[in-house]
């Protein structure tokens, strides 16, 4: 709301100072208005729309998942006469329809952070690599141990629907740390006997804790822990320290939120992939802006279907050959 | 009453009943009445069921999963899994023998974790204090709802899908959707986590929030079964107009067992933050419903009035148990959602033949 005011009193400004920018005008609509990560993300689209006298009308689903609230306000978006939209679809396939409708009507849609299916139903996506992001946790854990052959894995993933950031960075993990991963878009098909097991974690501290006492329980020597982000790694540490094990496993994550990189610092995170959602959005107003003044839409990075906005590993026990940054460094770039 | 109205005279048609049995009345002790007994035990012993089947469910799951799922350890480790949606479910059982619905359980609960966690590891509250507030505000939480049902007249599925909104959406406000880390509550208010401390007896690891759980289903159910307040509970759940005509204030009651129910919510607040670690905004989402499975997988009937809170405590169990003993058979995550599935129809159905006993 705060957001909307700030907004229409800009407009109203240049309105009243006769600045030609009146008539472009931007909306973010975010999957929730709550998460830490999507509050940043607002921050960097609010900031450079500032900057470049960009209007930004800015709109959030009530929770993860809520569909109907987004197609709401793409379409008010696409009544209000907006050059362009930036979305973090809830739903990668359900906004298709009102996604394309936009599209029809002359507006860039881009997708922050999650990709449409297909991709190409936006015009462009700014997103974190999550394979990649995967990947290099997988590494750096493969490159600590040394030896990866008594490895013993614990999985934690986010939920059993499977969506592409949960098989994107769990694979890439795997592959990252040399598992044969057979289907790039299924988790748990993988036969090597170094896996202990996936579980769910729903993606926070208490889902966390159960997936990995449930783990465990399988199998107690587990010295390898992949988590689907720091919320969750924090409830596997809790769960291993409850058992005194806390010593004998790498935990891993993805993220880059302030208390994971805290924990990172504070030892119970082994290394941690950092996003960048400010990021996305800045690029994606700018991308706007570009859209509006010239009619060019913005290009993907090479070799893949989306614009990286990139990774970094964030690790206070560096590795050969995988570059990444301190937790001290990361505080200074962490979201939330 | 009505089918046993005399036929009129005259019509031929009805003749036949003389040959119809007629022992719908009298006591059979032939065969056929072993399930009839099965069927009026239960129903005077509505626990018998839960206990019956979480009996079963760990016999079944120590042969097909083997001794991981039959030691110590694990038996121990579902008590510490289920003890949170076990404290919930006890709370829920109070009001659903008042014949309500309270969706706001773990609304009520995660919030009161945040304002303990905010007040004791950011503003420097020494931590008694928070928890107190914590205990008082889930109170009030309780009473708020109490007081839709009882003064502004709303269903109770009504009021408390509002308030089950309401409260969460002060908990992302005030925890800023963002977790209290484990190790700031280390630092700073280290009694916030002392449910999660442990008790180790060889394999057994038993924790103090374990311990917490039977304690309030004791309590609880000592204060339902031996004292007038309880009878009134009952009373009212079982029928409110006629609870009321033989002189119970039915709303007062009412009021009290929201109140209480949320002070529940609040003691599960407490026991959450050991249990978790940390004080995440995210986690139990879905604890109402969780809570009211166990509540009805534990026999406790929805229309109010019949069930004891034992129930609940077996009904959470049988859940933790189907769980561990899927995933240590090896079964995959979507089948035990499943299996719990077909566990709340099996019971209600169960619990609809046993009521039938008493027609």
């Amino acid at each position: 709301m705060k957001q909307l005011l700030t907004g229409s009193a800009i407009a109203l400004a240049l309105t009243a100072s006769g600045a030609f920018a009146e008539d472009i005008s931007a909306c973010l609509v975010t999957k929730t208005d709550t998460n830490p990560f999507f509050v940043k993300m607002k921050e960097g689209a609010s900031a450079q729309a500032e900057a470049l006298g960009i209007k930004l009308n800015t709109y959030a689903g009530k929770l993860d998942g809520d569909v109907e609230t987004q197609i709401a306000a793409v379409e008010s978006c696409i009544a209000g006469g907006a050059k362009g939209i930036l979305i973090t679809p809830s739903d990668s396939r359900a906004l298709a329809p009102v996604v394309t409708q936009a599209r029809e009507a002359g507006v860039l849609v881009i997708a922050l952070d999650t990709p449409f299916e297909p991709t190409d139903t936006a015009d462009a996506t700014f997103a974190t690599d999550n394979f990649l992001a995967g990947e290099l946790i997988g590494q750096w854990a493969a490159a600590k141990m040394g030896d990866t052959s008594q490895a013993k894995i614990a999985l934690l993933d986010l939920n059993p629907s499977e969506v592409s950031v949960d098989y994107l960075r769990n694979n890439g993990f795997l592959q990252g740390f040399g598992v044969d991963i057979k289907d790039p878009k299924d988790i748990g098909d993988e036969d090597d006997a170094r896996i202990v097991g996936n579980d769910v974690t729903n993606g926070n501290e208490e889902g966390g804790r159960t997936a990995m006492e449930n783990l465990l329980q399988k199998d107690s020597g587990v010295n390898v822990v992949y988590t689907i982000n720091e919320p969750a790694a924090a409830g596997a540490y809790e769960a291993l320290k409850s058992m005194g094990l806390e010593s004998q496993a790498l935990i891993v994550s993805v993220d880059g939120g302030c208390p994971g990189v805290q924990n990172v610092k504070d030892g119970v995170i082994g290394a941690t992939s950092m996003q960048f959602p400010l990021l996305m959005a800045s690029k994606g107003i700018e991308a706007i802006k570009a859209y509006a003044d010239t009619g060019e839409k913005p290009m993907n990075s090479e070799g893949l279907d989306f614009f990286n906005t990139g990774v970094e590993l964030v690790t206070d026990q560096p590795v050969e050959g995988i570059p990444s940054i301190t937790s001290e460094e990361a505080l200074g770039k962490c979201w939330g | 009453m009505s089918d046993t109205t005399p036929a009129k005279k005259g019509q031929d048609f009805e003749h036949v009943l003389d040959k119809s049995d007629r022992s719908v009345a009298s006591f059979e002790t032939s065969q056929r009445n072993i399930i009839e007994r099965l069927q009026s035990a239960l129903h005077g012993n509505p626990t018998l069921v839960p206990v019956i089947v979480l009996a079963a469910a760990v016999a079944v799951f120590g042969l097909v999963a083997g001794g991981k799922f039959f030691s110590a350890f694990n038996l121990t480790l579902i008590m510490q899994q289920v003890s949170i949606i076990g404290i919930l479910a006890a709370a829920q059982s109070l009001i659903i023998l008042t014949a309500g619905i309270d969706l706001s359980v773990a609304a009520i609960m995660v919030l009161m974790a945040v304002i303990a966690g905010n007040l004791a590891v950011y503003n420097g509250v020494p931590a008694p204090i928070a928890l107190i507030v914590a205990f008082v505000g889930g109170t009030v939480a309780g009473l708020i709802n109490g007081f839709l049902v009882t003064k502004v007249k709303l269903p109770p599925f009504i009021s408390t899908l509002g308030t089950w909104s309401i409260f969460f959406a002060l908990n992302l406000w005030l925890s800023g959707a963002q977790s209290i880390r484990s190790q700031d509550i280390d630092a700073n208010a280290p009694l916030l986590k002392f449910f999660g401390q442990t008790i180790e007896m060889g394999g057994a690891r038993i924790t103090y929030g374990s311990i917490l759980m039977v304690l309030v289903f004791a309590v609880l159910w000592y204060m339902l079964n031996k004292t007038a307040w309880g009878r009134h509970v009952y009373a009212v759940g079982d029928d409110k107009e006629a609870a009321e005509l033989a002189g119970i204030r039915t709303d007062r009651t009412l009021l009290s067992v929201y109140a209480l129910s949320g002070f529940v919510c609040a003691i599960a607040a407490w026991a959450s933050i050991g249990r978790v670690g940390s004080i995440s905004p995210q986690a139990f989402y879905e604890g109402n419903l969780q809570s009211i499975t166990a509540v009805v997988i534990g026999g406790i009937s929805l229309f109010g009035g019949r069930g004891s809170i034992l129930g609940a405590l077996f009904g959470a169990l049988i859940v933790g148990v189907f769980q561990s003993g899927l995933r240590l058979a090896g079964v995959d995550v979507l089948w035990q959602v499943f299996a719990i599935g077909w566990l709340i129809i099996i019971a209600v159905a169960i619990d609809q033949w046993i009521r039938k006993a008493s027609a």
